[in-house]
């Protein structure tokens, strides 16, 4: 498959993997050449980190495996524990998701990344130089050795594992989602050092991704997975241009959900902020922000982490008091002193599918539970079958636990309980950002659906572009507790006013348009 | 189920059930003396033979099983019924004063080596069981706390309990709806574990003659009673010692084996 010139490093050979009988991984064979990334693309459960963690010797206990990993022409799937130190580290390193745990917070950076060097019995003052050098050339050349890793952020937090992967020149790194819990444009600066390692010290990238535009941007090759097979393998553009797999069709469409057509909301305000100001201590979390909801309109707030965004949505709900400004909501004064009829009239969902509901609790209970605001009315239950039914659930599900259902199911159930009390407005905090793409897109259009039929305003809070162009009819830039850009999404994304928003637009991943033929 | 598991609830239940048929009945009466049948070896008619007063072992065990659980039951009562809610407290509250005036709170009962002050209300207010318990209960309240609170703390932060604020529910009604019952498997781990540290405490108690007095019977007062007597009828004290061994053992076992089945985490690596 690689071209010729290319040397594959790594080759899974028709690998199957199985934990206990069930299979994970089926028939996988998927070449990794040097001094390319190859992109391993696939929705949750679909065997993408088993396949990392195959690579790594890192499978759970119970796994069986069939096939091969070949690497210098031995097969991994057969050595001993004792012989996959040498190889960790040395051959194949990897990077995971969250780069917070995956430092030991008690230890200095440059402890850090020297162990691994020490490990093989390089001395310390040459660890030390080594560890200052890899730190230096993920960009860190700013930090001392000595800091912890609570002292720095996320980025640079993300840049310290890669230095810590590459502290021993692997030829093969393994980025498992490195950039899924980072900010857009973090993501894009690391995305450019990986890209930067791999052309400079000829190392083999698997990367692996839910997310379609980062591969875009990024990857030689592309590797999709689906139920633990790989149905399709390409180079990159070729991949996207001309995909045979009905999957990578599907999974593409989804991936780049349509813009909202333009429409004319008329002047209707159903929640309205003026100069909010949320402060803790000296620190202004929300600084002086105002903004307006009309009724049937979707609002989109836009911002990195640590913006105020979510601070800014809890003194909305009236869950945190405010030390400046008003917020009404349906002409009627808003906060934390609202009575539960006012409170009734504005409802939540969350980004957590699993972390939203009381795992002990029925289906029944969770969405009746806001009718402890309204007083419980006598056809609760027909209203809770109703709200299910609402949101493309049966009735049937009422006495089902939340563990019974998968991901986006449960932001169905979240939804249905956030209705129930028929709100005018609803906040809907990062609701679609924890889901696979294929799934948000059916999420993203029961939204729509429910809009147009029930005629609710929506504040749609994400840090996602792409999303908020969908749903959203205007757009709220939101930088440090301020608000840099707001005005109908069309207008900020063709001629954005801030240099912010202009550097978020262009940090976002994204798929070019002539790598797409419009098939809809 | 984990060994642990089934050793432990075979061995509290040997304990549980003695206690249990000793409430309605007993071979013989632990209360009247017969000193001409004293210390006879086991029999038919005495499985364990007699103590220095002519009773009857089975019975004097089973007696004495029932003194201990009820103490150490009514004691994690006590500490569950106080620490729990105070605990929950402390969590909705976290970080405000409330918080730090109940953890202070048991900071400060925890400075205190809890038998010595145990034997010191005893002393006070005169030995008895009632006092055994409110001594040893006082000590178990600061615990239930401690893991009320640490349970509870990660779930405050979840997006139900964030859910529930915003469907108006108050921190009361929430602790009790959402928090508790997903803390419950932590307090009963936790109960079979100081059940068997009030089982422990009551035999101390007694064995220095602050417990239960005469002639209620208990496995720490019989300890005593054989000590003078430990060379020549060593029995006397083997029996209650092995007792008092088997059932806070058992309760051990049960607690880590319980832990087990109820985390899930650990539950998939055993399996």
């Amino acid at each position: 498959m690689p071209d010729a010139g290319e040397t594959t490093l790594l080759a899974f050979d028709r690998l199957s993997v199985a934990i206990h009988g069930t299979p994970i991984l089926q028939d996988v064979s998927l070449a990794l050449p040097a001094g390319r990334v190859t992109g391993l693309v696939g929705e949750s459960g679909s065997g993408k980190s088993m396949t990392a963690l195959a690579a790594t010797g890192l499978l759970p206990v119970g796994a069986q495996t069939h096939g091969a990993i070949r690497l210098d022409g031995r097969d991994l799937t057969t050595i001993r524990e004792r012989d996959w130190l040498d190889i960790r580290g040395q051959d194949v390193a990897m990077i995971f998701q969250e780069p917070m745990t995956a430092l030991n917070p008690v230890h200095t950076i440059g402890a850090q990344v020297s162990e691994t060097l020490r490990l093989r019995g390089t001395s310390r003052a040459e660890a030390t130089r080594i560890a200052r050098d890899r730190l230096d050339r993920v960009g860190l050349g700013s930090i001392p050795l000595d800091r912890y890793p609570h002292e720095l952020s996320g980025g640079q937090r993300q840049r310290v594992c890669i230095a810590l992967a590459i502290a021993r020149r692997p030829r093969l790194l393994i980025a498992d989602e490195p950039t899924t819990a980072l900010d857009v444009t973090t993501q894009a600066e690391i995305l450019t050092l990986l890209r930067v390692l791999v052309d400079d010290e000829g190392m083999a990238l698997l990367l692996i991704t839910h997310d379609l535009g980062v591969v875009a941007g990024i990857a030689d090759w592309v590797a999709v997975m689906k139920d633990g097979r790989i149905v399709e393998t390409d180079a990159t553009q070729s991949l996207f241009r001309d995909h045979r797999d009905p999957y990578t069709r599907d999974l593409l469409a989804a991936s780049r959900p349509p813009a909202r057509a333009p429409r004319k909301v008329p002047p209707d305000p159903v929640l309205a902020a003026r100069d909010v100001v949320r402060a803790y201590g000296g620190h202004r979390a929300v600084d002086g922000v105002s903004l307006t909801l009309n009724r049937g309109e979707s609002l989109g707030l836009v911002g990195e982490s640590g913006c105020g965004k979510s601070t800014l949505t809890r003194a909305l709900l009236g869950l945190e008091p405010v030390q400046g400004g008003t917020v009404e909501l349906m002409g009627r004064p808003s906060g934390t002193a609202m009575t539960r009829a006012d409170r009734a009239k504005i409802s939540v969902v969350f980004q957590d599918p699993y972390g939203s509901f009381n795992p002990r609790w029925t289906v029944r209970r969770i969405v009746t539970e806001p009718f402890h605001l309204t007083g419980r009315p006598p056809d609760a239950g027909a209203r809770a079958s109703a709200a299910l039914e609402r949101v493309g659930l049966s009735a049937g599900d009422l006495d089902k636990y939340p563990h019974e259902f998968s991901g986006g199911q449960r932001q169905r159930i979240a939804i249905a309980r956030a209705l129930i009390t028929e709100p005018a407005v609803l906040v809907l905090d990062e609701a679609v950002s924890a889901l696979d793409v294929r799934v948000r897109a059916q999420v993203l259009a029961l939204l729509d659906d429910l809009q147009a039929r029930l005629g609710l305003a929506y504040l749609f809070i994400s840090h996602d572009l792409s999303v908020v162009r969908a749903i959203a009819d205007r757009v709220i830039v939101m930088q440090a507790g301020r608000f840099v850009e707001d005005g109908p999404v069309a207008d900020v994304f063709a001629a954005p006013e801030s240099d912010y928003t202009r550097k978020l637009i262009a940090a976002a991943p994204a798929i070019p348009d002539a790598w797409v033929k419009e098939t809809s | 189920m984990s060994w642990a598991f089934r050793i432990g609830a075979l061995l509290a239940g040997l304990a549980v059930l003695a206690a249990g048929v000793g409430l309605v009945w007993l071979p013989y009466d632990t209360a009247s003396v017969n000193i001409a049948e004293r210390t006879l070896g086991p029999s038919l008619a005495h499985p364990l033979g007699t103590d220095h007063f002519g009773r009857d072992m089975v019975s004097m065990l089973m007696a004495g099983a029932r003194t201990s659980i009820a103490v150490a039951l009514v004691a994690v009562g006590i500490g569950m019924g106080a620490g729990v809610p105070l605990g929950l407290l402390a969590a909705a509250r976290r970080g405000g004063w409330v918080d730090e005036v109940v953890m202070r709170g048991n900071d400060l009962i925890f400075a205190f080596p809890s038998l010595v002050i145990a034997i010191l209300i005893t002393a006070v207010f005169g030995p008895s069981a009632v006092n055994a318990i409110l001594a040893i209960g006082i000590f178990n309240i600061p615990v239930f706390a401690r893991v009320a609170r640490g349970g509870a703390l990660p779930l405050w932060t979840l997006d139900y309990v964030m859910a529930a604020r915003v469907a108006g529910k108050n921190a009361g009604r929430i602790s009790v709806e959402h928090i508790l019952p997903n803390i419950a498997n932590l307090l009963i781990v936790q109960a079979t574990i100081q059940f068997s540290l009030g089982i422990l405490a009551e035999a101390a108690l007694s064995y220095v003659g602050l417990g239960a007095q005469p002639p209620t019977a208990s496995w720490g007062r019989m300890l005593a009673d054989a000590q003078t007597m430990i060379y020549t009828e060593p029995q006397l004290a083997i029996l209650p010692g092995l007792a008092i061994v088997a059932t806070v053992l058992g309760l051990n076992l049960l607690g880590d084996g319980l832990r087990d089945m109820l985390d899930p985490r650990l539950r998939r690596v055993r399996m």
